[in-house]
């Protein structure tokens, strides 16, 4: 069943016809980042205005391997079980050279986590559930064919225009969130130069229906004798939908590529029969580049209007996912006077260095599947050649390195004795707790205290947990210490660790969560 | 760890003579495939970021 885009109604916009009072946060954009950075400021209890110029769930699969923490980040924003359900869930990546498999990985090897290594669910339905969420979040003012025309700010008030069916309207607002993607209509206007890398390289993208027993794994094929010379990608989706990626080289024609009677013949050699229909076909080309600096005083960039990489390790949705997860508590603690607008500046610096991060990883994924000529495509061709060879070698061949989150650079206090997993700057582990309930859901909202074998001193403006010390806990959090507290940030980060420490010393690492001093 | 640029490898006679015999017969793309499946043989086998870092800032080095 092909997907059906239902249009979502327009609202004439009460701006129209009287001058709005001002708005806290307008977000501009309704894909995935936008709704999700919405449905975040309201859990945190901040309102929000989302203009989108379109009506409609975006068309094609795109972002479809949605990570672990990405998972753990929709679970917070009500639509994780509806992810979950729909979408295939894999965890094992096969990479093959010509017939031979040379390399595969398993990137989640354990058990004791709620959510899985990763997810695949085309973009339209994670967009479908968002909306659905934030139609019942009366914090959110959803309006769709509400396109902005310009923007401006002053000192302390930011500006929009908007255009919509009926006609003009202006808003007033404490900040703007630019969530509208990689050719960022805001990024352009303020004339803000998008640093980085073109690859000349063009990749043939579709997604198709078909009746297959496929095993929920990514594939991807260097040189396969379908497709000789270049290289293949190919997933699962749910509703029987197969997402094929083809390389083209780049003196393809985006425009013959996609004509059905050039792509069909193309997918028929890789499924081997005729039986599938085409959904969706495009063409595209990639780049790795980012804004210089996230945030431009009261205009923010969250995503791909901040930065871009090749779709190779799925570090695009799931890298503006976890933009979403670093600027929420910090602008809600913003807005509700709880911290200084400095704490913004901590958005800038650790997004940046994730950002940095996932196109360092996108960069030489790319680089090992469309190397240049001369050394670059001798010593790919010779990795691969010694991957038949040489254990060591597997490893090395470099289809994608799947996104995981980075481990945010950071000053606070730690004890070298614990886990390196989960020292400071890292995500907060998941474990399942002795009350059989999963412990990240517990750690949203506020800084938490996570006492293990010992007790939390008790203080305000902090959550005290203590659960009962299970193997999984001992060994995420603990290893060979017989006690520690770990101190957690309203986004799941861990700030701070010990094994003894006063509560003169834990309170003053709490306080600092709201100034950002331990960010680098 | 620092990279060894002082004499460490007693029988370099024997090793220089065996590696010119493995190329021997070898075309230039052979030859190429070959020292590059070395390099990459012997950096796993170093194991050693910093050393790796160190011999290529003295391979791309000019002479002193």
């Amino acid at each position: 069943m092909p997907y059906d885009y239902q249009p979502y109604p327009y609202t004439p916009p009460p701006g129209l016809t009287a001058p709005e009072p001002r708005h806290r946060v307008v977000i501009v954009g309704a894909g995935p980042i936008g709704l999700a950075m919405a449905l975040e400021l309201a859990n945190f209890g901040v309102a929000s205005v989302i203009l989108d110029d379109n009506n409609r769930v975006s068309v094609g699969s795109r972002a479809i391997c949605w990570s672990k923490r990405s998972l753990e980040i929709f679970d917070r924003l009500g639509i994780g079980d509806r992810v979950l359900e729909k979408g295939v869930t894999w965890k094992v990546g096969r990479t093959f050279h010509r017939d031979r498999e040379v390399f595969n990985f398993d990137l989640l090897p354990e058990d004791g986590h709620k959510m899985p290594a990763f997810v695949n669910l085309q973009q339209y339905y994670v967009e479908e559930y968002l909306i659905d969420a934030v139609l019942d979040q009366p914090l959110i003012d959803l309006r769709f064919q509400n396109k902005v025309t310009s923007i401006d700010q002053t000192g302390d008030s930011a500006f929009v225009d908007v255009e919509t069916p009926d006609g003009e309207y202006a808003l007033e607002t404490d900040y703007i969130l630019a969530c509208d993607g990689a050719r960022s209509p805001i990024r352009h206007a303020m004339g803000l130069d998008f640093e980085g890398e073109l690859f000349e390289e063009r990749f043939l993208i579709a997604d198709i229906e078909m009746e297959a027993n496929f095993p929920p794994e990514r594939h991807f094929w260097f040189e396969p004798a379908f497709h000789p010379g270049q290289s293949a990608l190919l997933h699962k989706q749910p509703d029987n939908i197969y997402r094929i990626d083809l390389q083209l080289g780049w003196e393809a024609d985006p425009e013959h590529e996609k004509r059905p009677e050039v792509v069909i013949p193309r997918i028929e050699k890789v499924v081997g029969h005729d039986r599938f229909r085409l959904e969706w076909v495009s063409v595209y080309t990639f780049q790795c580049r980012r804004l210089d600096s996230f945030v431009h005083d009261r205009v923010i960039f969250v995503g791909d209007s901040a930065h871009v990489v090749s779709p190779f390790g799925a570090r695009g949705g799931n890298g503006g996912l976890q933009d979403v997860d670093n600027l929420g508590w910090k602008l809600a603690a913003v807005l509700q006077g709880r911290a200084d607008r400095g704490l913004l500046d901590t958005y800038d610096a650790e997004r940046r260095f994730g950002a940095d991060e996932n196109i360092r990883n996108s960069s030489r994924s790319t680089r090992f599947m469309t190397p240049g000529d001369g050394a670059e495509r001798l010593f790919r061709d010779e990795v691969l050649a010694l991957a038949a060879k040489a254990p060591f070698a597997q490893s090395w061949v470099n289809s994608g390195r799947l996104s995981a989150p980075c481990v945010y650079p950071t000053t606070g206090p730690d004890d070298p004795t614990l886990p390196q997993g989960t020292r400071p700057g890292a995500v907060a582990a998941d474990a399942r707790l002795a009350t059989g309930e999963w412990l990240l859901p517990q750690l949203t909202g506020e800084p938490t205290l996570l006492a293990l074998g010992t007790t939390a001193p008790n203080l305000t403006g902090v959550r005290s947990l203590t659960p009962k010390l299970t193997e999984d806990l001992t060994h995420r959090y603990l290893g060979d210490a017989a006690c520690a507290v770990y101190l957690i940030r309203p986004d799941q980060v861990i700030a701070a660790r010990w094994t003894d420490a006063t509560d003169a010393q834990i309170q003053a690492e709490l306080d600092t969560i709201w100034t950002g001093a331990r960010c680098i | 760890m620092h990279l060894i640029s002082t004499p460490n490898l007693a029988r370099h006679d024997d090793f220089y003579e065996a590696l010119l015999a493995a190329h021997r017969s070898c075309t230039a793309d052979e030859s190429a495939a070959l020292n590059a499946q070395l390099v990459l043989i012997l950096a796993n086998h170093i194991g050693d970021l910093d050393v790796l870092t160190e011999a290529l800032d003295l391979a791309k080095r000019g002479p002193d």
